[in-house]
């Protein structure tokens, strides 16, 4: 077993370029799924899916990012175009209050959770648990069941219509075996989308919030880092800037599995009662 | 966009004292705030299809454009709520006939024997349809996964089917009545399991739904399926051997409507899911059917007609219920509220210090 991979996305450095999404497509050979214009901001990907196996989120507040002090001050509406300077109560020379829009972009990805419930309630074996830890589906055995696709607590999976089976990112499980790194990391120009050995990552996202929050970022904060949520701590985790549903992404998510111990007790005395009942019913009169 | 929708923004108070300062001498013309591209909320939208007035206060909570968290299930609803109900239909036929055999009720057995293997027949059908790649089912043979009910369910299935086509083949055939027999007990012995795994078949996903309901959904589901088969014994047997279908119906059916109000008296928000657009026209058919069919079978004691009516009643109220859970389970899946509301209120009261159960319930102070 090698050592466990994944990847760091920290969205405070996300530039919304979506160079992730085109090189993971491109790498994977992922087909078109829809050239739509949703009005969702920049987001026309809408959600990861069969054929979405990043997406870049687009997000804009009336928030400031951090604690800002433009040093500068105005009053006053924006001015009509053509208004004198010397009438205007801002211009060029006194900029308005900066900080109070912020854009947020965060590229999603399948979270390679450490339970994980596509893997846990696959009939088929299709999806299988790599030597780097992560979570891929083989494609020549899934029957397209369609179950991990409700299983996930993220969403992340989806069914390729025309040909039946789901699919989802495998963390270039082709590239990451020779040493590369994933398409996606390896085409991002902000180094939002950090791969590596998990561990080393957990550390440098410990410090980068650190960094954040001294810096007055107190939005910053880490999504799915831990190993004592739900889902056992995820190969992919994020350093989100707000509450992660503002990203789409669920505010505690569980693997269901966990409960599973449980359902089958319950389903057990179920059916035990559904055998007595029934047979109890053949006792008493006649008719 | 409301006030209430906007609720959870934190800039909100700071957007306002710009808003004032900024547009203070000025009428603010309608257009400003609709520029302001927003993260979906509780939209007007979904209030305003809302028909019934909410007794509780429309939760806050932020999601990504109003867009769902989970996925829905692809499966299709004819092909999986009716394998629902035939497979409850046939798991519990087949404990009737079990003991129809037992106790000497000659049409009682067979009707149920036949009643069961079509029914699963059917359903084994259906399950295959809705296969992505059909042409692989048989791939659902290649591992047993006890964390995969799907797993566990293909390998009763692939127990029960024989054994009660083989009981099915000689009631019909009249040869090789041993076998007949044996595939009868058999069944009578897998059916409940095929009809108790269904539910945690569906419990053991992110659909809300489903999930808040893990606890209830197998004891839902044997009801339901008691009200089927018990239905269907009214509906094969003669008066004179039809008493053990008449009691397993009406307390079948009387189960159900138990269960099902207990569980979404249980799952808080996630409740609503049942209670709107088809799925609560759905659910209060079947509740209304179960009822009529229930109270027919113990009025209808000496009435051939009346027994047969009211075993249709259930029948009908069972399905109904099958694809008034399965349809609940769609609606929560592509509604963030359902999703976010409630793991937004566990994370809250762990924050706040409150116990959390294992099972994600709140334990408050």
């Amino acid at each position: 077993m090698a050592e466990r991979m994944g990847f760091f996305t920290d969205t405070s450095v996300c530039i919304g370029c979506k160079a992730c999404e085109v090189a993971c497509k491109e790498w994977n050979a992922i087909p078109e799924d829809g050239l739509n214009f949703t009005g969702m901001s920049y987001d026309n990907t809408e959600r990861l899916g069969a054929d979405s196996w990043r997406h870049v989120a687009f997000i804009e507040q009336r928030k400031p990012l951090a604690r800002q002090e433009p040093g500068v001050d105005h009053e006053g509406p924006v001015p009509p175009l053509g208004t004198p300077p010397d009438l205007a109560p801002m211009n060029p020379m006194t900029p308005g209050e900066g900080g109070d829009l912020r854009w947020l972009m965060s590229s999603d990805v399948c979270k390679h959770c450490t339970v994980a419930a596509c893997l846990d309630v696959c009939p088929t074996g299709a999806l299988f648990r790599t030597e780097f830890g992560t979570v891929v589906v083989q494609s020549d055995v899934c029957n397209g069941c369609g179950y991990c696709i409700p299983a996930c607590p993220f969403g992340v999976l989806g069914q390729r219509k025309d040909d039946g089976r789901a699919w989802k990112c495998t963390l270039c499980y082709d590239r990451i075996g020779d040493g590369l790194e994933p398409a996606c990391a390896k085409a991002c120009p902000t180094d939002s989308i950090q791969y590596g050995p998990l561990d080393e990552l957990r550390e440098r996202a410990a410090a980068r919030v650190t960094t954040l929050n001294d810096a007055g970022v107190d939005d910053a904060r880490l999504y799915l880092a831990d190993t004592d949520d739900g889902i056992g701590g995820a190969g992919a985790f994020f350093l989100l800037l707000d509450d992660p549903e503002v990203y789409g992404l669920p505010p505690d998510p569980i693997a269901t599995t966990r409960d599973l111990p449980a359902m089958w007790r319950h389903a057990a005395l179920a059916a035990a009662g559904l055998l007595g009942a029934g047979l109890l019913a053949f006792a008493g009169r006649r008719r | 966009m409301s006030e209430e929708a906007r609720g959870r923004d934190d800039g909100q108070a700071g957007r306002d004292a710009i808003s004032e300062e900024v547009h203070g001498r000025q009428a603010l013309s309608p257009g400003d705030h609709a520029r302001d591209a927003l993260t979906g909320t509780a939209g007007p939208r979904r209030r305003r299809r809302r028909r019934e007035r909410p007794v509780v206060p429309e939760p806050e909570f932020t999601s990504y454009y109003g867009r769902p968290v989970v996925k829905p299930p692809v499966w299709k609803a004819l092909d999986i709520a009716g394998y629902l109900f035939l497979g409850g239909l046939a798991g519990a036929s087949s404990v009737l006939s079990a003991g129809a055999e037992l106790t000497g009720r000659p049409r009682l057995a067979r009707g149920t024997r036949i009643g069961a293997a079509g029914a699963i027949a059917v359903s084994l059908a259906a399950l295959v349809h809705d296969l992505g790649r059909p042409a692989r089912f048989v791939n659902m043979l290649r591992v047993l996964k006890w964390t995969s009910p799907m797993s566990v369910g293909s390998w009763i299935l692939s127990a029960y089917a024989p054994a009660a086509g083989a009981a099915a083949l000689s009631a019909v055939t009249g040869r090789l009545p041993r076998i007949g027999t044996a595939g009868a007990m058999a069944g009578a012995v897998a059916g409940p399991a095929v009809a108790a795994y269904t539910g945690v078949l569906l419990a053991d996903t992110a659909v809300p739904g489903w999930h808040e309901g893990h606890r209830e959904l197998p004891y839902l589901f044997v009801s339901s399926a008691a009200g089927a088969g018990g239905g269907l014994g009214l509906l094969v047997a003669p008066l004179a051997e039809a008493a053990p279908a008449r009691r397993m119906g009406v307390a079948g059916g009387t189960a159900e409507l138990l269960v099902a109000h207990f569980m979404r008296r249980r799952m808080g928000v996630v409740a609503e899911a049942y209670e709107t657009g088809r799925a609560g026209v759905l659910i209060r058919t079947a509740e209304a059917l179960t009822g009529a069919g229930a109270l027919a079978a113990v009025l209808g004691r000496r009435s051939r007609w009346l027994s047969a009516a009211a075993g249709g009643a259930l029948l009908a109220g069972s399905a109904l219920t099958r694809f008034g859970v399965f349809e609940a389970g769609m609606i929560s899946s592509k509604d963030p509220k359902y999703t976010v509301v409630p793991q937004r209120a566990r994370l809250d009261a762990r924050d706040d210090g409150n116990a959390v159960r294992p099972d994600g319930t709140v334990q408050q102070h």
